[in-house]
């Protein structure tokens, strides 16, 4: 069975929310599919003035009268204990007005916090961590998974380095490899990965008694609140988060983060207010990154390309953290009948993983993906057809339970048509010359069901103004436009008319925006929200009009009869005859039981390689998805082209490089951990599968975070093999590795 | 931390960089015309410390005068001692342009850029750009294309297009792409900012 238990370092309940259970609430199935005029068009953001004129208030950006700065002073080693430590210093620099130790003892990584110091200005506060005296006494330590794991390793924590956290059994793999006509074995591995939000982390502490605000650049407000209400000892409701505008998270900032607690304590120690603005060197050490995978399957198939078993091993490395769990696509995708997973932390001297935009699906996905596109040319099958082989329409590879909706095999035919699948060559590496052009691709599943009880309110005002209201945070996915889209779509308004109100705690009840949940959460309970209000306002408009509720359209600001359409009122008129501003309030209902709601996605990549230079250019991505309805074509888009673009720098850039002698990182910036840029980026094609699930929610809409993250990389790294003929196995796919395959390939041919 | 101690062999920082310029060529003219507070206290021949001086600046078409110190970079000066909090500090040291400001009608990076040196000349931000509610056509085209996610780099991005059709009207799409390699967007939404780049581009030559 699968280890439910294991958690990375933020809580992924949320991942688990996308198995349906029993309703508790009312039906929430989607009886009739509704027109809509808005839903699912491409709307531009109703925020975007502020963003483009420089307005939108990030966490960076607010500044107080008495606000003091926070700095803190971290671990220069990856392993050492602390023998002395001496503040006073510190203390009487003028200017410092509160100093924190916050830990004495054993430190397991380079960037771990030892002290904080609050002062009047920035320099100041550097100034005095510069005074702090630490007396370390470093011990050995280990940083690379690979000596980790050798006997007689420095102990990162008390317990091994190597611990199992994740075994999944179903069938019997030694059957399979019985049944097996061809059977093959390859390793993949994969780099660890730092989010790097353009916004580094951050957070404002502000006290008024015994309550707390504070502004955090989080993906995560409610998190944050009950954590620092438990890190602090006070209770949830003495505290309240604030976060407007948010540069980037990706994961990263999906629970409450050490230096908001320290900012929060030093703002009580001074009684004025503290910000705490990490710079990227402390974004780069110590606010997580994507765990590293090394990941072997060995597989067996019958010559038509039938699956009959699949064994996974995986080593991951998450620093002092865990490591991620990459076997669900393995476990997932493709049917068979006998699958083996077992799967391993090993922990280094290095600061701790956090989720990464699909955690561990993007290690999985491009380790089962490689394989199946080798496993297709030991058949000598199209790697199309072999998947479509193994094509299965319930989850645990066919053994489980329906999928409530999939469109994966349209996603296959939609993209295999708009890349020119036909082009590809039949034999990897079979073109010739100095650039060889190759076309890959791979398959997508992820969940994005979304988190039943979301809350949502609608409030009318008696002057005609609408608010959509709820706790969410927009993190780039355009959370604003969505909402004001659906509540004025089901008021028969438009989108400018609604006033969205998010980003606070003191709104109702959202969850953290990660694992592509956001939309799928806040959309339906803002549907419900609106539903109620549009009832309210018909039986209103009923009686007005001496008109049978049930004959009340609303529609283009007004409320008619539809046998009589002259016979209306104005939206804004009978909202004036409220008796007050009356609010409505919507929930995102249960999902029903019997289902497994999961995203779709297949990427098709077409690249270029120059076998002198080692240097890989892709050329072209088409990108398909089937995420249920699409709420907003416009920023869907958007999020598809992103998720294409970070998976092909994760493809052939991004690698935190760590000095094994000293156990510092040596690419803390932003220079020399590459990113991709402008100049990277090839013609994207967005596309979606239009199939709105039929029980999701009162929508039908899925969430499209993670998933057009999860395939590129592996869609790059396969068109590298189909050019080349052989396949890296490793990423990122850097020139060196690149001309190095080559002459090994050379050398055993 | 972003201040490491030189002495444990630290890379130098940008702060570190902007102090020895003191010494260099630029810095000893500038120590020429405006003696420091602290000027001959230490008792060595080098040209006394400057500490701070007054600059005065066109900002957005008006009119500024701030006093500043030579450690001080541009961005630091809009940010916090002007509250223009519109252009943002990303990495800090020049390698994402998030904190680009036109000066003189060329991009900069303001993280880099000693705010000294705005002195007489004419800084525009992105609060500058619109004109009362009329957005520059480079705004509205990001917000038509989507060009953006997050929306923390797309000051910057929005002042580099700038940049660049002022000094090429119409860009091929190569030119667009090496024309914004300066700045970094995480979300990784370059298809779309191109496309509204082209847009503007496009509106700006009909008008």
């Amino acid at each position: 069975m699968r280890n439910h238990e294991y958690r990375e370092n933020g809580n992924l309940d949320y991942l688990k929310t996308a198995k349906g259970k029993e309703p508790q609430g009312k039906e929430t199935t989607l009886q009739a599919q509704p027109d809509f005029k808005l839903i699912g068009r491409p709307t531009q953001r109703v925020d975007g003035r502020l963003v483009v004129t420089g307005q939108a208030q990030y966490t960076h950006d607010i500044q107080f009268e008495d606000m003091l700065i926070g700095k803190i002073l971290r671990s220069p080693y990856a392993a050492a204990e602390i023998i002395n430590l001496d503040l006073s210093p510190a203390q009487s620099l003028p200017g410092v007005k509160a100093v924190l130790k916050l830990n004495d003892g054993r430190l397991k990584y380079e960037g771990e916090q030892i002290a904080a110091v609050a002062a009047i200005d920035e320099k100041t506060a550097e100034e005095a961590l510069k005074l702090i005296k630490v007396e370390y006494r470093t011990v050995p330590h280990v940083v690379s998974p690979d000596k980790a794991m050798a006997e007689g390793a420095p102990k990162v924590h008390d317990s091994g380095n190597v611990e199992k956290f994740n075994e999944y059994t179903r069938g019997n793999i030694d059957q399979g490899f019985a049944e097996a006509e061809v059977t093959l074995e390859r390793t993949y591995k994969t780099a660890i990965e730092i989010h790097h939000p353009v916004e580094t982390h951050g957070s404002i502490a502000r006290w008024s008694g015994d309550e707390l605000t504070v502004w955090d650049s989080t993906q995560a407000l409610f998190s944050v609140r009950d954590g620092l209400a438990r890190a602090l000892g006070i209770p949830a409701t003495k505290v309240r988060v604030i976060k407007m505008y948010m540069g980037g998270g990706f994961g990263s900032k999906l629970s409450l983060n050490e230096h908001t607690v320290v900012a929060a304590r030093l703002a009580k120690e001074a009684g004025r207010p503290v910000k705490i603005i990490l710079s990227r060197k402390e974004n780069s050490l110590c606010v997580g990154n994507r765990p590293s995978s090394h990941i072997t399957i060995k597989g067996g198939a019958k010559r038509d390309g039938t699956l009959t078993a699949l064994l996974m091993k995986n080593y991951t490395c998450g620093g002092v953290g865990r490591g991620d769990r990459c076997s669900e696509p393995l476990i997932d995708v493709y049917e068979c009948p006998n699958v083996k997973v077992e799967e391993f932390t090993v922990f280094t001297n290095t600061g701790a993983s956090r989720p990464t935009r699909a955690p561990g699906h993007v290690q999985g996905t491009f380790a089962l993906e490689g394989f199946m596109e080798e496993l297709a040319a030991e058949l000598g099958l199209d790697p199309l057809e072999l998947r479509k082989k193994n094509y299965t329409s319930s989850n645990e590879g066919g053994t489980g339970i329906a999928y409530s909706s999939k469109g994966l095999e349209k996603c296959y035919d939609i993209g295999a048509q708009k890349i020119g699948w036909s082009r590809r060559n039949k034999k990897p590496g079979q073109g010739q010359g100095k650039v060889r052009r190759g076309l890959g691709m791979a398959s997508q599943i992820w969940w994005g069901a979304g988190v039943p009880g979301t809350l949502a309110d609608i409030k009318l005002h008696r002057d005609g103004s609408v608010e959509a209201i709820s706790g969410t945070q927009d993190i780039g996915c355009g959370t604003r436009t969505f909402m004001a889209t659906v509540a004025a779509e089901t008021l028969g308004l438009e989108p400018r008319d609604i006033t969205v109100k998010i980003g606070d705690t003191v709104f109702p009840w959202a969850p953290s925006s990660g694992g592509s949940l956001t939309a799928p959460s806040v959309a339906p309970a803002v549907r419900d929200a609106a539903l109620k209000a549009a009832e309210f306002l018909k039986e209103m408009a009923a009686k007005k009009l001496g008109v049978p509720a049930a004959d009340i359209v609303l529609a283009d600001k007004k409320l008619f009869d539809r046998n009589k359409p002259e016979n209306g009122i104005a939206f804004k008129d009978l909202l004036a005859q409220l008796r007050r501003e009356t609010v409505f309030h919507g929930e995102r209902g249960d999902l029903p039981a019997g289902f497994a709601y999961n995203t779709f996605g297949a990427h098709f990549a077409e690249v270029e390689v120059d076998t002198e230079t080692g240097r890989i250019r892709v050329l072209k991505h088409v990108a398909v998805h089937e995420v249920g309805r699409v709420l907003n074509r416009l920023t869907a888009e958007s999020q598809v082209v992103g998720g294409v673009t970070q998976g092909l720098s994760t493809a052939l850039f991004e690698e935190r490089v760590i000095d094994e002698n000293t156990g510092k990182m040596v690419n803390p910036n932003l220079q020399a951990y590459k990113i991709a840029t402008s100049m990277d980026v090839p013609e994207i094609v967005p596309m979606f599968v239009d199939l709105v699930d039929p029980r999701i929610n009162n929508l039908g809409n899925k969430g499209l975070g993670e998933p057009p993250r999860i395939p590129s990389t592996a869609a790059v790294a396969n068109a590298v093999y189909n050019a080349v003929g052989v396949h890296l196995r490793e990423i990122p796919m850097t020139p060196d590795k690149v001309l190095k395959a080559l002459r090994d390939q050379e050398a055993g041919s | 931390m972003d201040n490491p101690s030189k002495k444990r062999g630290h890379p130098v920082t940008r702060r570190a960089f902007l102090r020895g310029l003191g010494g260099g060529a630029a810095g000893a003219a500038l120590v020429t015309r405006i003696r420091g507070r602290e000027a001959g206290q230490a008792g060595i021949s080098l040209p006394p410390a400057l500490t701070h001086k007054s600059i005065v600046f066109e900002l957005n078409r008006k009119r500024v005068t701030v006093e500043v110190e030579p450690r001080e970079t541009l961005l630091e000066v809009l940010r916090e001692k002007l509250k223009l909090t519109g252009t943002k500090k990303t990495c800090d040291r020049g390698e994402c342009g998030g904190c680009t400001v036109l000066v003189d009608g060329q991009a900069v990076y303001s993280c880099l850029f000693p705010a000294i040196r705005a002195d007489g000349k004419e800084v525009t931000t992105i609060e500058g750009l619109a004109e009362g509610e009329n957005l520059h056509p480079v705004q509205q085209a990001f917000i038509e294309k989507d060009g953006y996610q997050c929306g923390y780099c797309t000051p910057g991005f929005i002042m580099s297009t700038v940049a660049l059709l002022n000094r090429n009207p119409n860009p091929s799409p190569e030119e667009i792409k090496s024309g914004l390699s300066g700045n970094l967007c995480r979300c990784g939404n370059y298809v779309k900012i191109s496309e509204a780049v082209a847009a503007a581009s496009q509106k700006m030559r009909k008008a």
